[in-house]
């Protein structure tokens, strides 16, 4: 490791799903470490990234970043803003978004998603908030990148809950590592690991028997100047 | 045709027990003061519909307007958890809460249907969530290509309340910035209740404005400062601060009615819970 790397999990994770967005990318991005990660790409590699919040601004260009996903900057920086009908209908659904962004409280090994509830749906143990924009996301936008912190409570053997289909999933960015969907069978993968982190930590954190790729890369760690861009970016931001 | 009248005039005419009410405002613009109203004349049963019902809603489930919530994204934006909706759902305090649940995009097209006067919306969505079996979804299958599309029944609130930056004395509404699905819940309710930060002799157009007209507004009722904690484009800013104190406020059922109580029960309106907050703050 080299001694200017001092950085934290999230950091890793925003980085690495950063680097995945490619210049020009339009993104569905959600608040938090998604919108962390899509503003990174924006300011670095990606300047021709758009990013859609599903408040309806278009081609966002926050210099803070918001706290909720319809913070005044984000209009106040759009190409365009449009109603939330539109937004969902005809940029959604109409197949006009390349990568849309989701987080949730549980994944299994297909990269379904649950963001409902832990237990019963009818008498929940936790009542999360719910699926929100995901369950048209998952299925509308060509490429979806999960961030997710690793653990045997999150990535679990059956979901409690499925919100959303992974079918599209394109990676799973965590704290210790990357996933990607298997080319023929869609199972994920760990194809990465997180410098520091060993192949078998992962396997630990993970509530299936975890796959593993022959030959597993270890994440780039973030650079001086993704960091520096980064912290810059998250004066308001919570994650 | 609307009427330029007092906030708590207009919900005591046309907000009625048992009534399903829509506030609408995604993030902004949401009509906090006419919730409180609400909440200070203490309806009851409401059957409450939001996209994203956020700490207003919280404040009406845990005041116990509520006896149901269709909605589809129940959070405290960028903080986490509504603590009163959890407590509702998973303990039935202050009493158990109906819930029907759906994606954002079958609440989206749900109120622009109601806003067409039709019976459902079309959407191609709820493939491979759970969702569909827990909710009021239908398949359909379209005549022309045979394609199987989701239905969902359009919404059509007995009252529809949004918050605005300005009306004209004859009560035409004008908003400006993130407009979510004000139009639509105005347009697709029975009766229309339309708060506004101030009241103008001429609307002066704004770039991307909505402009509701009067005819179709029931009531346009001056309050300033009415969508705090969040925000009016042009007037002031999101505070992200009461949005992140409210996780501790709202954790405690007890902390919370005695929140509840001093800014919003035993204020008079919405000048009267500034007054309060402001007073809070220095104490």
């Amino acid at each position: 490791m080299s001694a200017t790397a001092t950085y934290t999990a999230d950091e890793m994770m925003a980085v690495e799903a950063a680097r995945r967005l490619r210049d020009g990318d339009v993104c569905f991005v959600g608040i938090g470490l998604p919108s962390l990660a899509a503003n990174l790409a924006r300011v670095t590699h990606a300047p021709g990234c758009v990013l859609i919040y599903e408040s309806g601004t278009i081609g966002a260009k926050p210099l803070e970043l918001p706290l909720s996903i319809g913070d005044g900057e984000l209009a106040e920086t759009a190409d365009a803003v449009v109603g939330v009908p539109e937004m969902f209908a005809y940029w959604l659904q109409g197949g006009h978004i390349d990568v849309g962004f989701l987080g949730a409280a549980q994944i299994d090994r297909w990269g379904n998603l649950n963001s409902t509830v832990i237990g019963d749906y009818d008498s929940p143990k936790v009542r999360l908030p719910g699926g929100g924009g995901a369950p048209e996301i998952a299925t509308s936008v060509e490429r979806v990148f999960v961030t997710l912190r690793h653990s045997r409570r999150a990535f679990v053997e059956e979901l409690d809950f499925r919100t959303s289909a992974g079918d599209r999933v394109a990676v799973v960015v965590t704290d210790l590592g990357i996933l990607e969907p298997d080319p023929q069978t869609h199972e994920l993968t760990l194809t990465s690991v997180h410098p520091g982190v060993g192949v078998d930590e992962v396997r630990e954190a993970t509530g299936w028997e975890l796959r593993v790729a022959e030959s597993v890369g270890e994440t780039r760690e973030p650079t001086e100047q993704e960091l520096g861009r980064l912290r810059a970016l998250r004066t308001k931001g919570r994650e | 045709m609307a009427e330029v009248v007092a906030l708590a005039a207009a919900v005591e005419e046309l907000v009625h027990d048992g009534d399903t009410v829509a506030l609408e405002g995604f993030t902004h613009l949401i009509p906090h003061a006419a919730g409180h109203e609400l909440i200070r004349q203490r309806r009851r049963d409401l059957s409450l519909v939001r996209m994203t019902p956020d700490v207003i809603y919280d404040q009406l489930i845990g005041a116990g307007c509520a006896r149901k919530l269709t909605f589809s994204w129940g959070g405290n934006p960028g903080v986490g958890s509504l603590h009163r909706l959890r407590d509702a759902v998973e303990n039935g305090w202050p009493s158990p809460l109906e819930i029907e649940e759906h994606s954002h995009a079958g609440m989206a097209a749900a109120y622009a249907a109601g806003a067409a006067n039709l019976p459902f919306a079309v959407l191609r969505g709820y493939q491979g969530t759970e969702l569909a079996e827990h909710t009021s979804v239908e398949s359909i299958t379209c005549p022309f290509t045979g394609e199987e599309l989701a239905a969902v029944p359009s919404h059509r609130p007995d009252v529809g309340i949004v918050h605005a930056q300005r009306a004209d004395r004859a009560g035409n509404v004008q908003l400006w910035g993130i407009s979510g699905v004000q139009k639509e819940v105005v347009l697709g309710s029975a009766r229309s209740i339309v708060t506004v930060e101030e009241v103008v002799d001429e609307l002066e157009p704004v770039p991307g404005e909505v402009v509701i007209p009067a005819w179709v507004v029931d009531a346009v009722a001056v309050a300033p400062g009415g969508a705090h904690p969040s925000y009016a484009d042009g007037y002031y800013e999101r505070d992200n601060d009461f949005y992140v104190s409210w996780d501790e406020i709202s954790r405690d059922r007890n902390l919370f009615t005695a929140w509840l109580d001093r800014h919003v029960v035993r204020t008079k309106d919405v000048e009267g819970y500034h007054r309060s907050l402001a007073a809070g703050v220095a104490a």
